[in-house]
């Protein structure tokens, strides 16, 4: 009987103390990000926000081991349905739609920059009376002279695409070719070849995360190209910068599916929350390919 | 057989009923439990962001300076905006989805019940964190509800740091609610519910939180980059940097227009249910209820700068964005009349929800109108940041969303109490809120077209009697809320019991199970015909 499964019992977890836990952690790492940049920007010697950031942070690490552990052991014990299993892929595809409309926040400012609002200030187009503000200023993409010098000084020089960003893509894009065939290779239960392949795509990520450090110091100390370097500093590093971010993330997720991986867990049929990471790391991967064509190479 | 469907299959898991004490709420999954809180706390918000109002209307009760500073009008004004934004309306309507939307769909609870009790418990830290502002040194957001840069970046009091993650709280608490609503409504249907079989409620509410899963990491985008402007020395929004500050004002139009939307479409939704009930016929065009929704959203996402015409964009933009605006009046107008043909010829009594109803219908209507009003780009030039605009987005908000939301609790307070409320305290709730609101709003328009600047705590000698009776009327209007608190406390304490049905012309799934509804309903999927 084909609507026989849609009858199973749904899965409505007891009471659970996860959420408030999560809740108090995050309002205690935000007060103390918050209070710590306030006291930054005012000068102030010395500020609680540090410490009161880190014990938030503890809080919230301590609620992530122990919701997902939760979640793991309810799904080993076999308490989930494949129509739960259905909602966890409902939520995990929404949860990636909307990173991607976050991205979508900074690559929106980086193309209206660049096709709207810099050559107003250059004088050309519809609006160019904005050349009024600061007269004689020329804009190039990428900028390297800004309106203001003295507030925002100008990079010397940017990143070429050709160097260690192209090396990246490489290492980014065969990262998504071995973690797919990590998952083919789950799916015929072939656990060798699995962790080989998973193992290797969490060394990719790496690699690519240490190479953009490299990058962000060379971009520092010899460019002069800073997040207060202007717009283009300000886009280049927000944009790069959420990528490597989300690529951390990913690495981390992926570590612990290897790590459910060595313990046993998986099989051929159930396996979504390693789906659900290599999605991520599938979506982090489309976004460097926007990153490398808008913000390193056009 | 009974109209009544029997929740059986105990023991599959241990939980019968609701724990007892404080606990019960803290920790619970239960999505009858996550929607009373989130009403509760909706209502509080209401009447917190009420009296920030009511300080507004004291203040322009006359011409002149008499009981706040401007500083502190400033904070008001904001903090009144984004109060009953984010903290009334939006988790009002979550927690009637919370509340409702299993229990039409047929499903035993929502779809990822821990994570919905998450994004409750973020909403009470997000706004202590943005009500605390208001003790900070510098004072509280004072740049309005809008928070234009610079004014939100290089002139904002030190405090805008906690407004910042405050508005990331909320975010994380609005995608995750979302995610819940979508998943439960997509995969949680009971055997037989197609889509097109689904209440207009659980239909508006599914393109509601696409849209909200769209659009509430854009804002979260914005405030990074003011964080990021305000502390890591970035341009964004700064001219000098090559920056722009119109470029706030796009990116948070992109997340601010489909954020009215998202205010207003479960409000369709509920009203959608109550008028075929009241008028005693089935819902005319459900087909085309369902396509209007979807493309009010679809446009939402395409009119953004006609909250900018006069900041200075390209002529093509104002066109652009000028007919875009006027189309979405096309898929509004097919539910109006819609709402309107249900209503025809129909046996039609006047129970407090057919009455907010039917009020809704004819003042959003009015809303609706000043909204076409204000898309003309160039009659735009005259009533930008006027009191005109003020009066159009109260006039959809009020009696749009709030009355929806009204409406909504009327309707369903027999289900969730068991008891039915107190009709004739209702009635005197909704005359005095209609009289209340429409003598608040309705000399806006007035002043407006006038040339009364809004966000001003003091404005010139003739516009003082239309200013005084707003005031008069949002005193009302605000007084009569204490109403509605006592009605509701009264039908929770008791009442006439509530049979399972208790409106007869009343059609859908929640109707199915007894009054109040059980701890746990569906635990079995019903069959749906």
């Amino acid at each position: 009987m084909a609507g026989a499964k849609t009858h199973d019992p749904y899965y409505v977890p007891a009471q659970s103390k996860w959420p408030i836990i999560a809740t108090v952690g995050m309002f205690v790492t935000v007060f103390g990000v918050g209070t710590w940049f306030n006291d930054m920007k005012a000068g102030h010697e010395s500020s609680h926000g540090p410490l009161i950031f880190f014990c938030g942070g503890l809080v919230l690490a301590y609620m992530l081991f122990g919701w997902f552990g939760a979640v793991i052991k309810e799904s080993r014990g076999g308490l989930y349905s494949p129509q739960m299993d259905r909602s966890f892929r409902w939520g995990m595809s929404w949860f990636i739609f909307s990173e991607v409309m976050f991205f979508a926040a900074f690559f929106g400012a980086l193309f209206y920059v660049r096709h709207f609002a810099g050559p107003w200030l250059g004088g050309e187009g519809d609006k160019g009376v904005a050349n009024m503000l600061w007269p004689g200023f020329e804009f190039s993409w990428p900028l390297l002279n800004t309106p203001d010098p003295q507030k925002y000084p100008a990079p010397e020089g940017i990143i070429s695409p050709w160097g260690l960003p192209l090396l990246n893509t490489i290492l980014l894009v065969s990262s998504s070719v071995t973690l797919t065939l990590a998952h083919h290779a789950m799916r015929k239960n072939h656990r060798t070849p699995l962790k080989v392949w998973l193992a290797l795509t969490i060394i990719l990520g790496l690699a690519f995360l240490g190479f953009q450090a490299e990058e962000y110091i060379h971009a520092y100390n010899e460019l002069g190209l800073t997040l207060g370097s202007g717009i283009y500093g300000a886009t280049f590093f927000m944009l790069t910068g959420f990528h490597g971010a989300h690529v951390t993330l990913g690495v981390l997720m992926l570590s612990i599916m290897f790590i459910r991986i060595l313990k046993g867990h998986f099989n051929a049929d159930q396996h979504f929350g390693f789906e659900a990471a290599s999605w991520y790391w599938h979506f982090v991967d489309v976004v460097w390919i926007g990153l490398f064509v808008f913000v390193y190479v056009l | 057989m009974s109209a009544v469907i029997d929740h059986g299959h105990a023991g599959h898991d241990h939980h019968h009923g609701p724990a007892k004490g404080l606990m019960r709420w803290v920790l619970t999954t239960n999505h009858k439990d996550i929607g009373t809180m989130y009403l509760w706390f909706s209502f509080a918000m209401f009447l917190l962001g009420g009296s920030f109002a009511m300080v507004i209307r004291a203040e322009l009760f006359q011409p002149g300076l008499q009981i706040v500073q401007p500083e502190f009008f400033n904070q008001m004004t904001t903090m009144h905006g984004l109060v009953m934004v984010f903290g009334a309306v939006m988790p009002a309507f979550v927690g009637l989805a919370n509340w409702m939307i299993p229990l039409m769909v047929g499903a035993p609870d929502m779809a990822l019940p821990r994570m919905n009790n998450f994004s409750f418990w973020l909403l009470p830290a997000a706004f202590t964190l943005l009500v605390s502002t208001l003790f900070m040194e510098g004072g509280g957001p004072n740049f309005g509800w809008t928070f234009y840069a610079p004014l939100s970046t290089t002139y904002a009091p030190a405090s805008v740091t906690f407004f910042i993650f405050a508005i990331h709280l909320m975010g994380f608490s609005s995608i995750m609610g979302a995610i819940n609503v979508i998943a439960t409504i997509l995969n949680l249907r009971a055997p037989g519910m197609t889509l097109m079989k689904m209440p207009l409620f659980v239909w508006t509410w599914l393109i509601t939180a696409f849209l909200l899963i769209a659009v509430m990491p854009v804002l979260a985008g914005v405030v990074t980059m003011m964080l990021m402007d305000i502390h890591f020395g970035t341009s964004f929004f700064s001219a000098a940097g090559g920056g722009d500050p119109v470029l706030f004002q796009h990116v948070f139009w992109f997340f601010g227009h489909p954020e009215v939307y998202i205010m207003i479409l479960p409000a369709f939704g509920a009203v959608s249910s109550i008028i075929p009930t009241f008028a005693r016929k089935p819902l005319f065009g459900y087909t085309s209820m369902v396509y209007a929704t979807a493309s009010i959203a679809l446009l939402s996402f395409l009119v953004w700068a006609h909250h900018m015409f006069t900041v200075g964009i390209p002529l093509t933009g104002e066109l652009f964005f000028m007919y875009a605006t006027m189309l979405i009046a096309v898929p509004t107008g097919v539910k109006v009349f819609n709402w309107a043909s249900t209503m025809w010829q129909g046996s039609m009594t006047f129970e407090a929800p057919m009455l907010f109803s039917v009020a809704f219908v004819i003042l959003f209507t009015i809303g609706g109108f000043s909204g076409l009003m204000l898309a003309i780009a160039p009659a735009d030039f005259q009533y930008h940041d006027t009191y005109f605009v003020v009066a159009h987005f109260h006039y959809v908000l009020v009696p749009g969303a709030i009355f929806g939301i009204f409406a909504s609790a009327y309707y369903w307070l027999p289900k969730w109490t068991g008891h039915m409320y107190d009709e004739t305290l209702a009635k005197l709730h909704f005359w005095m809120s209609f009289i209340g609101m429409n003598m608040a709003f309705f000399p806006m328009h007035f002043v407006g077209l006038a040339g009364m600047p809004r966000r001003i705590p003091d404005y010139n000698m003739m516009f003082a009697n239309f200013n005084m009776i707003s005031s008069i009327g949002a005193f009302a209007f605000g007084a009569t809320q204490l109403l509605f608190l006592f009605i509701v406390i009264k039908c929770i304490r008791g009442g006439k019991p509530a049979p399972a049905k208790p409106w007869d012309g009343a059609d859908g799934l929640e109707w199915t199970v007894p009054s109040p509804a059980p701890y746990h309903t569906f635990s079995t999927p019903p069959e749906v015909k």
